[in-house]
């Protein structure tokens, strides 16, 4: 698992957002950003509500309906593959099986080194450059099977530059 | 003659949304100039004859909706703008946010000054939060040339815009789900009555508009809301953003002119969808978002507009446009709309939450040989009317209109592998 930029850093996140009740989705979207697995660990919670001064079930509320957040770890770089049905007809099954044959895991899994995840997600509003799959913040679109080899090295290869050009700017 | 129009888009892919100069010389702000030299009774008079209805999918007339806020005491007044566009299908919002962002900030500084809120809110889904950070840096460019911020436009009025970022709940384009959520809450709708103009953010008066309805309001200052009422339908004004998908050929935004297109020049005209890909036929088309109807080509010399749309049994929500083609199981589809559903459904009532999932496996069996019989179908009619007439809000209530449209159009598929049950539950359905 990839290590945690320091000790303090639920805390920092906290503060960055003011210590504000009002910021808990976007402090629980920085702590696992941070956390390397995207997920929000059940201590870091404590702490979060510990320092906005709330209880631990409202922020376990908030962790637990939204679908962005996760309790458990999703992997590192979590591949997420629209299941709406505008792309699920628009070829992201053969996007799913791509990623399939690249990583040997399947939907929910994350492969053995925790570096990769694949997850469905709800539309992301990439419907005009399906097949199109999301990783962190960046949808990247118009996929064929060459690009999505080239994006996936990118990830293991740590060549951020190779990805750049395929991150939809629509 | 283009099909189109700019009005929202205008200088979209031109001017550099972040450049506030290019967009001053495409007519920027100027907006904002006039409404501040009105009333803001007189700027709800321009928006009320313009007869914008609201973008985001509900169609409430929007100068109603203001002008009913005006009159509500209270203060502060809260202007919440609603960026959660999550309907499958949608994605004009986005367009807007990354193309004219400036836009809407001049639409949500109008709206701030006939409010006289101090404070404005746009509630940014999940998945959009790679605009975050863009949006943030053009917000503190427009104050630092007096648009927003402390005393815009020298006057003595001031407005903050800050940006709250969803996290995945498509129930959070709800209204007062929106703003539970806003609030850092879950985002589980609140029942009504109260109003959310009079009971809304943080218990006060609140406005919630969507981004295409706030994006509107500049164009129908500059133009007064007569002269944009007469660019689209004498029902409803102005234009409307199209977010074209599925298997057209050109799929995209679209800024078109309301009552005068049909749904056949959306789709096959060379301007805009462009046909059908892969030379097969167009079987059914899917319009304003997951809630929406389900049409037949029959239905395809419809004129698009709200009055016409709804005579057919159709209708405009978001504008999402999603084109099948043949090979598509109409089945099938309706699967992944429904699994859309129970992904979505927040639970908090028990129509939505377990309608949704007795559908799935009433669909199921529809799609197996032998394995369905007439009482199913008979099930699935009692469970969309149940969902209609008694789900806590618009999701639940709207989950099945899919569904239901779907039946009457491919009538022979959703029969096809139904066998007789026993005599006694044989009922007349469809």
């Amino acid at each position: 698992m990839q290590k945690i930029s320091g000790d303090n850093f639920i805390s920092e996140i906290v503060q960055k957002h003011n210590n504000d009740p009002q910021q808990l989705t976007s402090i629980l979207h920085d702590v696992q950003e941070a956390s390397g697995q995207n997920y929000v660990a059940e201590p870091w919670a404590r702490q979060i509500a510990e320092l906005l001064q709330t209880p631990i079930s409202h922020v376990y509320e908030v962790l637990t309906f939204y679908s962005m957040f996760s309790t458990e770890p999703k992997g590192k770089v979590l591949i997420e593959i629209c299941n709406s049905a505008p792309c699920r007809f628009n070829r992201s099954h053969e996007l799913l099986a791509w990623c399939k044959e690249e990583l040997g895991i399947g939907v929910g899994e994350i492969t053995p080194d925790g570096e990769f995840g694949i997850a469905y997600t709800s539309c992301v509003g990439a419907c005009d450059v399906s097949p199109s799959l999301k990783i962190g913040e960046d949808v990247y679109g118009n996929l064929n099977r060459s690009k999505l080899t080239q994006l996936i090295n990118s990830f293991r290869e740590n060549r951020p530059e190779l990805r750049e050009p395929l991150i939809c700017q629509n | 003659m283009s099909k189109l129009i700019n009005l929202i888009s205008m200088g979209a892919g031109e001017v550099a949304p972040e450049d506030i100069k290019a967009y001053q010389q495409i007519g920027g702000f100027e907006a904002l100039k006039k409404a501040m030299s009105m009333s803001p009774a007189q700027i709800v008079e321009e928006v009320k004859a313009a007869k914008l209805l609201g973008r985001g999918g509900a169609a409430f007339p929007l100068g109603i909706k203001w002008e009913h806020l005006l009159h509500i005491e209270g203060e502060p007044k809260y202007i919440v703008c609603n960026a959660d566009e999550g309907e499958p299908g949608t994605f004009k919002d986005r367009f807007v946010l990354r193309q004219v962002p400036l836009r809407l900030f001049e639409g949500i500084a109008i709206a701030g000054y006939v409010f006289n809120s101090p404070k404005a809110y746009i509630y940014l889904r999940g998945e959009y939060r790679d605009l975050k950070e863009k949006l943030l840096s053009i917000i503190d460019k427009a104050k630092s040339a007096g648009f927003l911020g402390k005393n815009i436009l020298g006057s003595n009025y001031s407005l903050e815009i800050e940006i709250i970022s969803g996290a995945g709940a498509y129930i959070c384009g709800e209204n007062s789900a929106l703003l539970n959520s806003t609030e850092g809450k879950v985002g589980r709708p609140r029942i009504k009555p109260p109003h959310l103009a009079e009971v809304g953010l943080f218990q006060m008066p609140t406005l919630v508009n969507n981004v295409e309805s706030l994006a509107a309001i500049p164009e129908i200052l500059l133009l007064g809301g007569q002269r944009y009422l007469e660019l689209g339908h004498p029902d409803s004004g102005g234009s409307k953003l199209i977010s074209l998908a599925g298997h057209c050929l050109q799929r995209g935004i679209y800024e078109i002119p309301l009552g005068r297109l049909t749904l056949r020049d959306i789709i096959f005209d060379p301007e805009l969808g462009g046909g059908i890909a892969d030379g097969k036929k167009l079987k059914f088309f899917h319009l304003g978002g997951q809630s929406g109807a389900i049409g037949h080509p029959d239905q395809l010399d419809t004129v698009y507009s709200y009055t016409d749309l709804r005579a057919a049994g159709l209708s405009v929500g978001s504008g999402a446009v999603v084109v099948m083609d043949e090979s598509v199981s109409i089945l099938e589809y309706l699967k992944a709309v429904n699994e859309f559903f129970i992904h979505e459904s927040c639970g908090k009532c028990v129509p939505c939450r377990e309608g949704n999932r007795q559908i799935h496996k009433i669909l199921d069996r529809l799609l197996i040989p032998g394995a369905a019989t007439r009482t199913d179908l008979a099930t699935l009619r009692r469970l969309i009317d149940t969902m209609t007439a008694a789900s806590f809000c618009g999701l639940g209530q709207t989950a099945a209109v899919a569904i239901s449209t779907a039946w009457k159009h491919f009538k022979s598929e959703f029969e096809a592998n139904v066998v007789d049950g026993p005599e006694h539950y044989k009922l007349a359905v469809g």
